[in-house]
């Protein structure tokens, strides 16, 4: 594989992986907690949390972008107590384009969360606290593996939205080769360049196979049988 | 002593007045109304899953829910066993883990043991299957197995038998019958049809549109009823 590759391209891919696997990942609790919640609780001002989940569904990627800069440069008001507190920097690292994806995939992974849940009957919940099982208790035995193929199709669906990112994360983390030049990136920087034409085609000849890989895995995910569907 | 007294009176969103109060002091007591009567509510009123605007719950010397002073016990901690109209098997579990899903998740006050349940209900041949692949009548077995083993103080069952049809209601009704018998468990039984109040209830609670319309034993409660609704399914 690494014949294939240039060492730019291999890396380019690598932090691309890395980026999208840990957005989707981090965003995964969250989604699921405020999918659950969208599913089955009814309360005041729901809509207030529909309207900011998808919020950067509807706004251009670069003024997500600039608001998560603005919020976390080292000067900025969260920026500066991670730093102060944990030493931490997140724009212009990798951490900053993983921030981004998952703040772009989040209302993508929170749909399908929220699918997922509505698709439980809540009775077998209440059946589960009936039996002794505290609300906690219910929803771990009960409703998340149940839920669990539509969970798995919301992790791949952020994953597959991470590895496109681009707006946002141009503007978090920069366009640095090696640390944040995902592959969306690098063939914005090859069209840049006079020469770059027959490199950047790899990289979109690579781009379309991953999608592809991904949709594929959701497809199967989404169509595998658990025991209890064929047993 | 009386088992269980309940007095609760709700409005519902959509209109539904109840207000209800009666008391259970038989092993086998029927709840009896036509559908959309409000059984269905008291049931889910004692089991803790709807909360009366007004009322006042006690099991045995156990108040569950008292409004005024109020104490509102959450399902998990009030020792009370429900079996569901369509069962609300676990999908995901095996039979044997949604019969001890209650033993798992509550401490029993009541030990009812697992291998005399399975022997009593005849569901020893269905233990490693999942529930969509029983019958309608093995389906309820397993759900009264499953509200036996969480060691309830009642057992409160919901039109248990309707989806099923004539023989094999008579059928789980034996069963029902042997498990009260073995374990000496109060029964509250919802039902809309007679002829299974007639069989097994010592005592009969009659609701209509949302309030009591009398209470006794299933001859003088029924034959009071008969010129009001006649009951027939």
């Amino acid at each position: 594989m690494g014949g294939l590759l240039t060492g730019e391209e291999w890396s380019a891919l690598r932090l691309s992986f890395q980026v999208a696997a840990c957005a989707a990942l981090a965003g995964l609790p969250w989604a699921i907690a405020v999918g659950y919640l969208l599913a089955r609780a009814s309360f005041m001002g729901k809509w207030v949390i529909e309207v900011l989940v998808n919020l950067p569904l509807v706004l251009p990627p670069v003024v997500t972008g600039y608001l998560l800069l603005v919020c976390l440069a080292p000067r900025g008001p969260l920026g500066s107590l991670l730093e102060a507190w944990f030493g931490w920097r997140i724009v212009f690292t990798w951490w900053g384009a993983a921030l981004a994806s998952t703040v772009m995939s989040f209302p993508l992974m929170v749909r399908a969360a929220r699918l997922a849940f509505q698709g439980v009957d809540p009775r077998l919940e209440m059946a589960a606290r009936g039996l002794g099982a505290g609300p906690l208790a219910a929803f771990f035995t009960i409703s998340l593996p149940l839920a669990q193929r539509g969970l798995i199709a919301a992790w791949t669906l952020g994953f597959a939205r991470g590895l496109g990112e681009f707006g946002a994360t141009i503007m978090v983390a920069g366009n640095i080769e090696g640390q944040t030049r995902t592959i969306p990136l690098a063939i914005y920087t090859l069209a840049n360049r006079p020469d770059g034409g027959p490199q950047s085609w790899r990289l979109v000849a690579l781009s379309i196979l991953l999608a592809c890989g991904a949709l594929i895995a959701s497809e199967f995910l989404e169509r595998k049988r658990t025991a209890y569907d064929v047993a | 002593m009386t088992l269980l007294s309940f007095a609760c009176q709700h409005q519902y969103p959509s209109g539904f007045q109840l207000g209800v109060a009666f008391q259970v002091d038989c092993r086998f007591t029927a709840l009896f109304g036509p559908s959309g009567s409000g059984k269905s509510s008291i049931l889910a009123m004692i089991a803790g899953f709807v909360r009366p605007h007004r009322g006042r719950i006690v099991l045995g010397d156990e108040v569950l829910l008292d409004t005024e002073r109020g104490v509102c016990v959450p399902p998990e901690k009030r020792h009370v066993g429900v079996v569901y109209q369509d069962s609300l098997l676990f999908p995901h579990l095996r039979v044997e883990q949604n019969l001890r899903y209650g033993a798992k998740h509550r401490r029993r006050r009541r030990k009812v043991d697992f291998t005399r349940v399975v022997e009593v209900l005849e569901i020893g041949p269905l233990l490693r299957r999942f529930s969509r692949n029983l019958s309608g009548g093995e389906r309820q077995r397993v759900a009264l197995g499953r509200a036996l083993l969480s060691g309830p103080e009642i057992l409160l069952m919901d039109e248990p038998l309707a989806s099923l049809d004539a023989p094999l209601k008579l059928k789980i009704l034996l069963y029902l019958e042997r498990a009260i018998a073995e374990w000496d468990v109060p029964t509250l039984y919802v039902t809309h049809a007679q002829a299974e109040v007639h069989r097994a209830a010592q005592c009969v609670v009659v609701i209509d549109r949302g309030s009591l319309v009398t209470c006794g034993p299933p001859g003088e409660a029924l034959s009071r009823l008969r010129p009001v609704s006649d009951g027939a399914e």
